[in-house]
């Protein structure tokens, strides 16, 4: 039974994250997790004012419940399947983050540098994260998705404006980690 | 009953990115450097089984839950909206090492600093659904 408290294989959590999206279709939904930023937007009435965020939100709500599912999946995870071996990234990778002032994950699956309650006294990081956060939420409904949407469930459909997505995330990322990320911190 | 239904396939889904660590700002980190096979075979493999599946759907015209013919919209059109957008998403991924689904279930899990993740994307949600009609696409 330890599988269960170690981390999961690539094959399997792989598989099922398809599995997940193939469910939904068969649901008749799609797979997307960033819509639910949009219908979070909605929700507060704003679509009266601006009319991107002028929709039936109540349509969506099923994926809100989606969300609600992950939250308490992500709560039950964290707290009752992990044991210490969790995260064992390369030792390559510690040894850089080390540099950069970044702890190492030792069964952590978040660096306390960014995540911790204490790193909230640091302006710096309340900063990093929530212009990290403007990113990805203006970032995803630009392109119309993020890698729910594009990389898993519009890859598998074929769709080339998904590849471009993809390839979008894939390079700035790239510039982030190598090049923005060492100035940071 | 429906409800149900969602429920337990977000919950899956929150279990499967804690579990596979896919929520881990270190995962990603590890990724962008190129020091691991692990999310490149998360995101293969989930993409294979998503093309193995939708194939099937297609070809043997397999009926939704209620009985009605499944039809996959294709994504909007455009082209610029992909490169850029995915390029500012991307930025905001390598940083704080979360897209959207994680953001939640990190919050789900008691990460309350991942709650300024949250406000600002859905104040960059708010902001592209202002600038929308400015913008290329």
């Amino acid at each position: 039974m330890d599988f269960i408290f170690q981390t999961w294989p690539w094959y399997v959590s792989g598989f099922l994250i398809g599995m997940i999206m193939l469910s939904l279709i068969y649901f008749g939904k799609a797979f997307g997790m960033s819509s639910n930023l949009s219908t979070l937007c909605s929700m507060t009435g704003i679509g009266k004012r601006v009319s991107f965020f002028d929709f039936d939100w109540k349509a969506k709500r099923w994926n809100l419940i989606v969300v609600l599912g992950a939250m308490f999946g992500g709560f039950v995870a964290t707290h009752f399947m992990n044991d210490s071996s969790i995260v064992a990234i390369n030792p390559k990778t510690i040894a850089q983050l080390a540099q950069l002032g970044i702890d190492a994950p030792n069964g952590k699956l978040l660096p306390d540098v960014l995540f911790s309650i204490e790193s909230l006294q640091s302006p710096k990081i309340i900063f990093i994260l929530t212009i990290g956060g403007v990113l990805i939420g203006f970032g995803t409904r630009y392109a119309g998705g993020c890698t729910s949407g594009h990389a898993i469930s519009g890859l598998s459909n074929f769709q080339i404006k998904s590849l471009k997505a993809v390839i979008g995330f894939f390079i700035r990322g790239l510039i982030m980690t190598h090049f923005i990320l060492p100035l940071l911190f | 009953m429906n409800t149900l239904r969602y429920l337990l396939v977000g919950f899956i889904f929150g279990i499967v990115l804690t579990k596979s660590e896919a929520v881990s700002w270190y995962r990603i980190y590890e990724m962008f450097q190129f020091q691991s096979f692990h999310m490149y075979g998360i995101i293969m493999v989930s993409i294979v089984t998503g093309v193995i599946g939708i194939q099937i759907i297609k070809r043997k015209k397999i009926k939704d839950i209620r009985g009605l013919p499944i039809e996959i919209l294709d994504k909007e059109p455009g082209s610029t909206r992909f490169w850029i957008g995915g390029i500012i998403f991307g930025l905001g991924w390598a940083l704080v090492g979360a897209c959207p689904g994680p953001i939640f279930i990190l919050l789900g899990a008691g990460f309350i600093p991942v709650i300024f993740v949250l406000f600002g994307a859905l104040f960059g949600t708010f902001l592209y659904g202002i600038l929308k009609d400015k913008l290329p696409h």
